[in-house]
Formats: structure tokens, sequence, C-alpha cells
């Protein structure tokens, strides 16, 4: 489909989830017979009637069982089959992680793992369905290419690359209905390139997923303190696009890290991993949910607020940060 | 029924050659020993499956109308490699690479291309893999059969049942699972460590055609495998001994993997070579 200013609009109020299954799928589906999408009883909730009542024969729920969904996605990509496999991010990536482990990462098998409602997107139904910990557990399997969408647009063309390549991958899927639009109309996804969306000299603030708005939100907000930031989407956790994170490395005086997951695991130890094989490197700090289960459940923000993941949060912690100096 | 006696007779033999062959392996594989019990339990299973049920094409290994065979209960290579070797899909020699440094044949390979077409041993999982590729023969329309080989303490696993359910489900009267009923698993008798109750009613409760016969009879073997369904999923319960034909392995938890003595060795291979 052409993207253009209107349905890039209209895919930001639909939301991630809507604009991934409902908008994307049914396209690529159109053009690419050998594929396959698996839900564990969530076809409604994921608005994948469209595509289940367009293409029943390559539709397949298997009921509330993450691991045989994950299983059977292994069998059908086994035979040369493009399966797309989701569930809540808290489900596929946990429940199922042997399946993943010994089918998917081991054989590198064309399955792609959408994993829905990432972060704490899933507010109120408190920990039990929060995935804080989802992009640790797959960034440990060797062969997962890790894609975390910052907007709609990019889960859109996410998808459709997803589709292009045989790579096993995990998309982590935030964000309800009404999310921020990063990019417009002109945007090219590229999944090998940081995404680097604005240029500062003091502070690099690399985020991932919803984070994304907030991160440029904190840099406004630090620009009039006086402190310059480059904010920079880090959609792809891996690969990680080494070349433009060095580039980062070298030209700010601090690297922050942001993101709606466990602080151990994720973007930020991406990052610190790459960052400790360098000499000259400028200190990390890293925002994100703290190793603890200790927060008072309400809505998405509240919790964010707990984490220090909105934007008056982390500017606030980077204006710190600044103060000691 | 109408399997000719001589073809029976050839399974036997095979079956002894493969049982010869798992003896070499276990050399090979040092003091470190090998899963006795659970090879010597599933050789005539084997034997049946590689020499009469499955349809394979040695020269065309990856055919995708060969029929699949995935083991999930992979603590059998014993018997399994033997019966590539039997099959002409590895060479008889090369089973005596068995677990040394670099060779293809390790506890829990993967390598479609010599017919091992899943990495089993971590229990339970091979089920899943099994339907995907069972619903996808279907959807490509191919007449192959899809065949699951499990343990029974393998059953204790749960997410076996979710398997179960949607394969009764999807009515995949293309797949089958094979019970290796040794009533052992690792620290003892299936009834002291987690009892599996009536099986077959399970299996039936669960939509599945199910077929009861002795693991160690080539006759009512092959007659279990051509019982098939043609609305639903198929289930084998074969009983078995652990260790069988070994008269001091046989039926003793102990044997799940251990090595032999050059004694042990000795007397497993009278027993065998002298067995009727």
């Amino acid at each position: 489909m052409k993207i253009t200013k209107g349905t890039v609009r209209s895919w930001s109020r639909l939301g991630q989830r809507a604009t991934f299954f409902a908008g994307a799928l049914p396209e690529i589906a159109a053009e690419k017979e050998d594929m396959y999408v698996l839900t564990a009883d969530l076809a409604q909730l994921s608005n994948l009637n469209k595509f289940a009542s367009l293409y029943p024969e390559r539709f397949i729920n298997t009921g509330i069982a993450e691991q045989n969904m994950v299983g059977i996605a292994s069998g059908l990509a086994m035979e040369g089959s493009c399966v797309f496999a989701t569930t809540y991010a808290s489900f596929i990536a946990v429940r199922s992680l042997e399946h993943v482990r010994q089918h998917i990462s081991h054989l590198k098998l064309n399955v792609k793992l959408i994993g829905t409602a990432a972060g704490v997107v899933a507010a109120r139904s408190g920990v039990a369905h929060w995935a804080t910990e989802d992009v640790a557990f797959m960034r440990s399997l060797p062969n997962m290419r890790i894609i975390c969408p910052s907007d709609c647009n990019q889960a859109y063309q996410a998808a459709y690359y997803a589709a292009s390549t045989d790579e096993p991958m995990y998309i982590r899927l935030v964000g309800t209905p009404n999310c921020p639009m990063i990019y417009d109309e002109n945007y090219v996804f590229d999944p090998d390139r940081i995404s680097i969306l604005r240029e500062g000299s003091d502070a690099a603030l690399l985020a991932s997923g919803l984070i994304v708005h907030e991160a440029l939100e904190a840099a406004e907000l630090l620009e009039q303190k006086g402190i310059s930031c480059t904010v920079a989407d880090v959609h792809t956790i891996k690969p990680l696009d080494t070349e433009t994170l060095g580039r980062l490395m070298s030209s700010h005086k601090l690297i922050a890290t942001a993101e709606e997951h466990n602080i151990i695991g994720g973007l930020g130890s991406a990052v610190a991993e790459f960052k400790a094989g360098l000499d000259n490197a400028p200190r990390q700090i890293f925002i994100g949910m703290n190793d603890s289960f200790d927060v008072s459940a309400g809505s998405q923000r509240y919790i964010w607020e707990q984490f220090g993941i909105t934007s008056n949060k982390i500017a606030e912690r980077i204006e710190k940060e600044f103060d000691k100096r | 029924m109408n399997t000719s006696i001589t073809e029976i007779s050839e399974l036997k033999a095979m079956t002894r050659r493969m049982k010869l062959g798992a003896l070499e392996m276990i050399k090979a594989a040092g003091p470190k020993g090998a899963h006795i019990g659970g090879g010597f339990s599933c050789m005539e299973i084997m034997a049946v499956l590689y020499g009469s049920v499955l349809k394979l094409f040695p020269d065309k290994p990856l055919a995708p109308e060969r029929d699949r065979l995935l083991i999930s209960k992979n603590h059998c290579t014993l018997a399994h490699f033997p019966a590539l070797a039997e099959a002409g899909l590895i060479s008889r020699d090369e089973i005596c690479s068995y677990c040394t440094d670099g060779s293809r044949l390790i506890g829990y390979p993967y390598a479609p291309e010599i017919g091992v077409e899943y990495s089993g041993g971590s229990l339970g999982m091979a089920i899943s893999v099994g339907i995907g590729q069972a619903l996808s023969a279907r959807k490509r329309g191919l007449t192959n059969h899809i065949y699951v080989l499990m343990g029974d303490g393998e059953l204790n696993e749960g997410s076996i049942w979710e398997g179960l359910m949607s394969a009764a489900h999807f009515r995949l009267s293309n797949f089958t699972v094979i019970i290796d009923r040794n009533r052992l698993c690792y620290d003892g008798t299936t009834n002291e460590i987690m009892s599996l109750g009536d099986l077959s009613a399970k299996f039936e409760a669960f939509g599945f055609n199910t077929v009861n016969c002795d693991g160690h009879d080539i006759e009512a073997l092959l007659g279990a495998f051509s019982d098939k369904a043609a609305d639903r999923p198929n289930a084998i319960i074969a009983e078995t001994v652990k260790g069988h034909s070994i008269s001091f392995a046989e039926n003793r938890p102990e044997w799940h993997q251990k090595a032999m003595t050059d004694e042990q060795y000795e007397q497993a291979l009278k027993e065998i070579t002298e067995a009727e």
C-alpha cells in the first residue's frame, strides 16, 4: 500500500496491533501465498478477524496453548512456509521459550514471533500480563532478530520486512490505540540502521518502542536547560547497528538508554555490551524497570512514572547527571 | 493383515543386525555409556518403521513427499542409527563413530539429510512440530504420513496433551504417535514416579484411533501400523521392555544410561547372537 499522510494518521489511531495484523498482514498474504498466521486464542484481541476471514486456510488458532502454537509454527516453517505466530509478549517469550530455543533459534526457522501488549501495556492487569524481560530472553538466543517498533508506520513496514526475509524474528508490539506518530509518510524503514531523530552534542538518548516519543519530549525539556541531546530510535535491538552506535559514543559525553523493559537484558544491556569493548566510551545510565516487580499497578503512564521512563523523569535523570559534573 | 512370512523373517533379521550395531555403538561411546534401556525397548518398532512402514527416498532424502519420523524420545539413537544404516541413509561404518569427536552422530543430532528429522531429547516437544508438518502436508496435498515416537515417561510433559488435543481437533489422519510403553523412566517405574493410568482410554478420549500391541512382536507391529483411521489421528501403544534382549538390562532403571564392562558386552553379544 502506498503510505500517505492519511494512512499514517489512521494507523496511529488504530495502534500498532491493528496496523500490523489488520493492516499489513492481509496485504502481505495477498502477495505471498506460502504464509501462515497462528494465534493462541487471541484472534479478536489481535485484530486478526480480517485475516482469518480472508485466508481461513492460512490461519490457525491453537487455543490457549502457547507452547503447542510455537511448536506447530516450527513444523510449518520446517516445511518451507513463512509463519507469523502471535500472542501476548509475556506468553510468547516465556511460556513458549523452549520451543523458540530448540526449534526457531537452533534451526534458524522462518518464524516471526509477534508479541503483543509488550512492556506494561496491560498496565492494570498487573505483573502477570506485563512483558518486561521478553527482549532479554529473546536476545540471548542465537539467530533471533529483535525489532521493537516505535510507531505504527514503523510497525507496518517491519511486517513487510519480516515477510521479505527467512530469518527468525521477534517483533515486540507495544501500544494501544492512539499511538504517537514518530515518522511521516516519507519514512523508509531500514532494519540495519538506527534512526537518528534529533542531533545534539551533550547526551545521546537511545530509546526503543513507545519510549522513543518520551525521549524526544525529554530532549525538548533538556534543551531549555541548556543540555543538547541526540535522540536515536534503536528499533532493532539485535543485531545492533554498532557503526552508528560507535559514532554516538565518540561524540557525546553521556549515553542514556530508555526502554519499557527491565534494565537487565534489554536495550541498555545490549548497548553496554558493545560499549564495554571500546577504549574511551562515555558513561551510560540505564533507564527502565528497575529490576523490581514492586510497582503499584495503575495506568501505563503511572507505571512509567515509577520506572522513570516518562519524558519528565528521563529529563530529570539526565539533568541530574550533568549537575554532578 | 496380509504380511508375508518372508517380510517378517527379513524384519527379524534386520532387528538382529540393528542390535549388533547398537552393541558396536555402545563400545564406541566408551566409559560415558549410552542410552541402552530406551534403545533396546524400541528396536522392533524402529525396524518395522524403517524396514516396512516409512516411505523414504535414500537417493533424494529431502523429497517433500517422504514420510517424516520425529523421534521425541531421542534417547534411542542405539536403535535409530542402525536403522538409518539399514535404510541406506548412512553407512554401516558410520555408526561406529557414535559420540566420537567430530561425528555427526551425537546424542541428540539434527540432520534431515540422513533421516534425522528432529533434534529431540528435551521431551514433549516433537509432537507439536509433527502436527505443524502434518498440517503443512495436508495443505500442500501430499499423501505422506507424519510419525512421532514418544516414550511413556515423556507423557508426563503437559505440552504433549496440548498437542494431542489439537491433532484431534484438526482431524489429522496423516499423523500417528507411537508410544514406547516400557513402563520405566529414569528414576523408577512410571507407576511409582508419575502414574499414567489407562493410556488407551486417555488417547481414545482425546480423539485418537488407538491400537495396543506387543512392541517386540514384528507381526503385531505391522498390524498396528496398517490400522489407520481415515478421519482422525492415530496412536499406537506398543508394550515394550526397557533394555529388551539383554538379560541384565531388562526392566532395570539403572540401565537407562550406562556403560558396559567387557564381560557384560560379551554376554550381551552372546545373548543377541544366540537368540531365536
